[in-house]
């Protein structure tokens, strides 16, 4: 009875094992799209390429990777969302990204300097504004708000773009705003203020048009707002550099750029 | 195999050894001893890493510096608040669990040892869900007394108390299962009350395991990483514990982090020391 139990743990672990080496191995040949024969004439690319992006880009990227998906059959985008800060380190600490989009130059610099990539292009430009919760429990309605002691702001980590960003904002409005949390990237603002665990959280104008009806956004002025500027570039050492300078190039493309100044994004 | 049967003509520590750890051939068989060598090699490659990579020369004014004794002090003092509070309100529910008998009393111990199993982040998600200002007990705190408790130290302790509880009063439960009530009853049949009993006799019986299970409990909350970002957030100074401060130095301050992360290690080291035999060999029920 034990050697039978003892026996069918094994196998189950193993089984569990080979499953997963499985899975990952065949994440390549996954995804032949229906509309093969109306895609473009270009070379056939196959095989599968990591993009790793800010988390800003996670809607507008996900449409840019089903609709690269449909035009070159064959090849599976996944991608990797996370503060740009965080994206460059782990890069230079060898993660496997093919390709890779930032929120700010400061970070797509770092990883040029570790000579990871070279020739990043500026493809669009963000500004910021402010979420609060619909209900806007504070009151917020401008810059000056976030100052109060009473309001309690959800900022990003200083390090990220979106908090360097946002630091900036308040420099050129003149206040001094004194956060509850500091938070790894700007989803997880967005989220603290949808949750309405916050009273307001400075993210980019993208994020409050991606959150729909969850939040809601009050505008910072033109002359206090600050912008970043988000570069891309496929990575040296990609294992598919075909696929990801493709995936480069269709981010440029007009394709991309009307899917990108849709979801709120600026042109350069 | 005792000291009276083993042979005199061997050494005093020879004959020490024999009777504790059994006689038998000294050597390990190859198909045993090689995948222990890999497991040893991957369990301390890392640590050794962490070491020869340390800035040893600018440690202690790393260390001084303001963000990084910043981390240290609140880890330290929310730690020892998570500890103390699990003492008050975790020895009596592992004597409750222990001592009695009542329905669902099965169901009461998983739930309360949930947190033991349960990813800390989940923990941090649901701590968040329950006592945030829109939780179903934070809204009535934030409603009635004006208070909210995410992103405050209260915040920090109540995460780690929540993951680190349950390790003392699993060790306690079990100390008080295995503890002779003979010596209770004793006590009783000479007049002592019940209270009398648990303070005079109970708690010095099990002070060594009671003692190993704060201990651990303490480290536990120290390291909490998961729970504390999600429901108290990151402020230095405020709510930015150590862990937190090593995630985050990894971007803009490795050696800070590697400073940060060497103290981590070193209590690790000195809690494990501290629980020696107790928590590699009979368990936490001596």
């Amino acid at each position: 009875m034990r050697r039978t139990a003892v026996t069918i743990l094994s196998v189950g672990l193993v089984a569990t094992a080979l499953a997963g080496c499985g899975s990952s191995s065949s994440g390549g040949s996954g995804s032949t799209a229906g509309a093969g024969s109306s895609s473009s004439a270009s070379p056939s690319l196959s095989g599968s390429i990591t993009v790793f992006a800010a988390a800003s880009l996670t809607e507008a990227f996900n449409q840019i990777g089903t609709q690269f998906e449909a035009a070159h059959p064959g090849v599976k985008v996944t991608f990797s969302y996370a503060a740009s800060s965080a994206l460059a380190t782990q890069i230079t600490a060898g993660a496997p990204a093919d390709v890779f989009a930032s929120a700010s130059t400061k970070n797509m610099d770092q990883v040029v300097t570790a000579g990871y990539l070279s020739n990043p292009t500026t493809f669009v430009k963000n500004v910021m504004e402010i979420a609060v919760p619909p209900s806007n429990p504070a009151g917020v309605a401008s810059v000056a708000d976030l100052a109060r002691p009473t309001v309690k702001v959800a900022l990003c980590q200083p390090q990220v773009p979106c908090g360097a960003t946002a630091a900036k904002v308040f420099t050129n409005a003149n206040i001094t705003v004194k956060p509850v949390t500091l938070e790894p990237d700007v989803k997880s603002v967005l989220s603290k203020v949808e949750l309405g665990e916050v009273d307001a959280g400075v993210v980019y104008v993208t994020d409050v048009k991606a959150a729909g009806a969850k939040v809601t956004g009050v505008p910072i002025p033109a002359d206090f707002n600050a912008s970043t500027s988000y570069p891309i570039a496929a990575l040296a050492k990609s294992g598919n550099a075909d696929a990801a300078a493709a995936f480069v190039a269709y981010v440029l493309s007009p394709a991309g750029e009307s899917l990108l100044t849709a979801a709120g994004f600026e042109q350069p | 195999m005792d000291t009276l049967t083993t042979p005199a003509r061997l050494s005093a520590r020879e004959r020490q050894r024999r009777v504790t750890r059994g006689g038998g051939p000294r050597s390990v068989p190859a198909p045993l001893f090689v995948p222990a060598l890999v497991a040893v090699a991957f369990l301390v490659l890392p640590l050794v890493g962490l070491i020869v990579r340390a800035p040893w020369g600018q440690l202690w004014p790393i260390l001084r510096g303001s963000d990084v004794s910043q981390a240290l002090r609140l880890s330290l003092w929310t730690s020892t608040a998570a500890t103390g509070i699990s003492l008050l309100i975790g020895v009596p529910l592992a004597w409750v669990l222990a001592r009695t008998v009542f329905p669902g009393q099965r169901l009461l111990r998983a739930l309360v040892t949930l947190p033991l199993v349960l990813p800390p982040v989940v923990g941090g998600v649901a701590l968040l869900l329950a006592f945030g200002r829109n939780g179903f007990v934070g809204r009535y705190l934030d409603s009635w007394f004006g208070v909210t408790i995410p992103f405050s130290p209260v915040a920090v302790v109540m995460a780690e108390t929540f993951v680190a509880m349950p390790f003392l009063i699993v060790a306690v439960e079990g100390a008080l299962r295995s503890a002779d009530q003979g010596l209770e009853a004793a006590a009783a049949t000479l007049g002592a009350s019940r209270m009398t009993v648990f303070r005079r006799v109970t708690m010095p019986l099990i002070a060594p395991s009671l003692g190993a299970g704060a201990v651990l409990c303490w480290a536990r909350a120290l390291g909490e990483f998961g729970a504390t970002i999600t429901f108290a957030g990151s402020f230095p100074g405020r709510t930015e514990t150590m862990p937190i401060a090593v995630y985050y130095a990894l971007e803009t301050n490795p050696d800070a982090a590697i400073a940060l992360s060497l103290v981590l290690l070193l209590v690790s080291v000195v809690v494990l020391v501290t629980l020696r035999d107790r928590w590699l060999r009979g368990g936490l029920s001596q």
